[in-house]
């Protein structure tokens, strides 16, 4: 039974747990101690010192835009006006706060702040649901749009925006770079004579990227008035981010074992057998290095992206609060930096576990 | 006619032959000028017969028998099967390659019902199973028909190699050191199996090999090539064991140790 659990935490990543269970069945206690030590205490140590390292330096650079704060009070307006900054900014009075980089515990308090700004949203949309709902039946029976709520999205709103449209760029990425790989992998011919577009595209900047898109998308949604900038952000994070899968399949395609290739050749299996049964199972491997690497690229552009297109999510998130000046948006740009890192590692991990199950020379399933 | 010498000279009717070789010949062009790997060879195999080729590393034997299979083109010459001149692969001729080369992701069933559903892609499903499984069983591998390729040991993948080959139905069967890359005990069970699987069908078969004790015992004759370049064939010599053949009845033989003696002073000279 905990074999199995244990089975279960190395796949899903989380291997550094096995010698909990292990020490928590008695199993070879020392070793399992030290290894306890060595995969979860020493990390734990890294993660204080990190908080550690940021609070010193963070209490610094608050001391330095403190001081240098009375000081202008001081040359401007004297001794008494020095005075009574020092005595605001002791009292942690809003209105004086020097604005620097902030503490752990006051990110962390704006992470609070903003779990409770979902609910209140989250509360009041529905409000909005229940009481609209009666006039919206009668609104679609008429052939009219319903009333949808228009206020601000939260943060985990925000969240969930970002994740759709990577997943979006991500499939529009598969869906593009992969049978371009092949065939492009499949002919030397066309793989030399368009390698040059490839190397050329592939360096271009995510920025570059969405002006192009924007130019394409707006001529051509020119006639709807729906919001395109959904479809700019998704498109220019696909083409973004496609290079790797371009490449890793157009390799893997190119190098499938001899052997299999005289094999097919020997059976004279039809070209499409060829490519379904023989070549594309044998480059899944590579083809889904490139599928990882391209998911990552996408999560990474896709802040730059939604902070330049102005559509919602979190890069638009963090580009708002940084305009906003607000005491705490420092704070809250620190708290979407931290979620940034932690879902693209959690996505990575997933893409992770979605290669070793197709992958054929791991051992399969749990 | 040049070809119909050839056959005076080996006596062999026309209508007994299966796989005929004429003045074959392979250059690879390198910088300095043409490399002649093979010239001048000359070999017919008549049908229902098992020939094996021995010869030095690096003589062109494996060059040979993948320009029968069609895998390498012919730089002069030519090659027939029952009369007709070959054009790339085909499925009449089956191949045994030195490595097992499955497809590591596919169960053993699924490896050999890659060629049969080529061959007989007319027949049933059930059928093509029947086909796939009868021959997995001949190969003594009734229970691993769902076992990924993977997952089945050096000699194993090796046993299905043997089942898609037969499977096919092919008019010549090529088998390029099949055994060469595993140990001696499992290397002689294999023998076994594939004696066994080709006194049932009577497969026309070519088959390289290092080991002189296995063209021997495989083989109705063998054929002896020269060292490269410009290699042919330097000699054969007919094996008169009677079949079927078990290795100890083979070994026990009388003129097994002559046979054994011609092939190594062959080979040491």
């Amino acid at each position: 039974m905990s074999d199995k659990l244990i089975k279960i935490t190395r796949f899903v990543g989380l291997g550094f747990f096995e010698p909990v269970i292990r020490l928590s069945r008695g199993e070879e206690s020392k070793k399992n101690t030290i290894l306890i030590l060595k995969k979860i205490v020493a990390p734990l140590a890294s993660i204080l010192l990190f908080l550690g390292v940021w609070q010193a330096g963070s209490q610094a650079l608050y001391n330095i835009e403190a001081d240098s704060r009375i000081e202008k009070a001081f040359n401007g307006q004297g001794q008494a006006a020095a005075a009574e900054m020092r005595i605001c900014i002791e009292s942690g009075d809003v209105s004086c706060q020097p604005n620097t980089l902030p503490s752990p515990a006051q990110v962390y308090g704006a992470f609070k702040t903003l779990l409770k700004d979902h609910k209140v949203i989250n509360a009041d949309k529905k409000r909005f649901k229940e009481k609209t709902a009666i006039l919206n039946k009668q609104r679609t029976s008429e052939g009219k749009n319903p009333i949808v709520y228009t206020g601000r999205p939260s943060f985990v709103d925000q969240i969930i925006t970002s994740i759709k449209t990577v997943f979006a760029g991500f499939l529009l990425a598969i869906f593009i770079a992969v049978p371009i790989g092949v065939v492009i992998g499949l002919s030397s011919t066309l793989r030399s004579s368009f390698n040059w577009l490839i190397q050329i595209l592939k360096p271009v900047s995510p920025v570059v990227w969405l002006l192009l898109v924007f130019m394409v998308v707006k001529t051509l949604t020119k006639d709807s008035n729906t919001d395109s900038s959904f479809i700019i952000s998704f498109v220019s994070v696909g083409l973004c981010a496609m290079w790797a899968t371009v490449v890793n399949t157009a390799m893997g395609v190119s190098t499938v074992d001899k052997d299999f290739i005289n094999v097919a050749k020997v059976l004279k299996l039809s070209a499409f057998q060829k490519v379904f049964k023989v070549i594309l199972p044998s480059s899944l491997p590579l083809i889904f290095t490139g599928l990882r690497i391209t998911f990552s690229v996408a999560w990474m552009v896709l802040i730059a992206i939604e902070l330049l297109a102005q559509s919602p999510g979190l890069g638009s998130f963090v580009w708002e609060e940084f305009q906003n000046g607000a005491n705490d948006s420092n704070s809250k740009i620190i708290v979407a930096m931290f979620v940034i890192g932690i879902i693209g590692f959690l996505l990575d991990r997933l893409m992770l576990i979605i290669q070793t199950f197709v992958s054929f020379s791991k051992n399969e399933g749990i | 006619m040049k070809s119909e010498r050839i056959l005076a000279q080996n006596g062999f009717a026309q209508s007994e032959i299966m796989l005929d070789l004429y003045d074959l010949k392979k250059v690879y062009p390198t910088p300095k000028g043409d490399y002649v790997v093979l010239e001048h060879l000359n070999l017919q195999v008549k049908k229902e017969e098992f020939i094996t080729i021995i010869g030095h590393s690096g003589c062109g034997k494996t060059t040979m028998l993948s320009m029968i299979a069609g895998l390498n083109p012919i730089s002069g010459g030519g090659i027939s099967v029952l009369g007709n001149s070959i054009k790339g692969p085909g499925p009449d001729r089956g191949v045994i390659f030195q490595s097992p080369s499955l497809m590591p992701w596919m169960t053993a069933l699924d490896n050999v019902m890659l060629g049969v559903n080529r061959v007989f892609s007319h027949a049933t499903k059930k059928q093509k199973e029947d086909i796939c499984k009868y021959y997995l069983h001949k190969v003594g591998l009734e229970g691993a028909f769902n076992k990924r390729a993977a997952e089945l040991s050096q000699g194993m993948q090796q046993r299905v190699g043997i089942a898609r080959a037969f499977a096919i139905k092919p008019k010549v069967l090529l088998l390029d050191e099949p055994f060469g890359m595993l140990d001696s005990l499992t290397r002689g069970e294999l023998q076994d199996v594939l004696i066994e699987i080709w006194n049932k069908e009577k497969i026309t078969a070519v088959m390289i090999t290092h080991d002189v004790d296995e063209a021997i015992f495989l083989a109705d004759r063998v054929v002896m090539m020269t060292s490269g370049p410009n290699a042919k064939i330097g000699d054969m010599l007919t094996i008169d064991f009677e079949r079927p053949r078990t290795r100890k009845a083979v070994i026990e033989h009388d003129d097994y140790y002559k046979y054994r003696k011609y092939l190594i002073d062959f080979l040491e000279h």
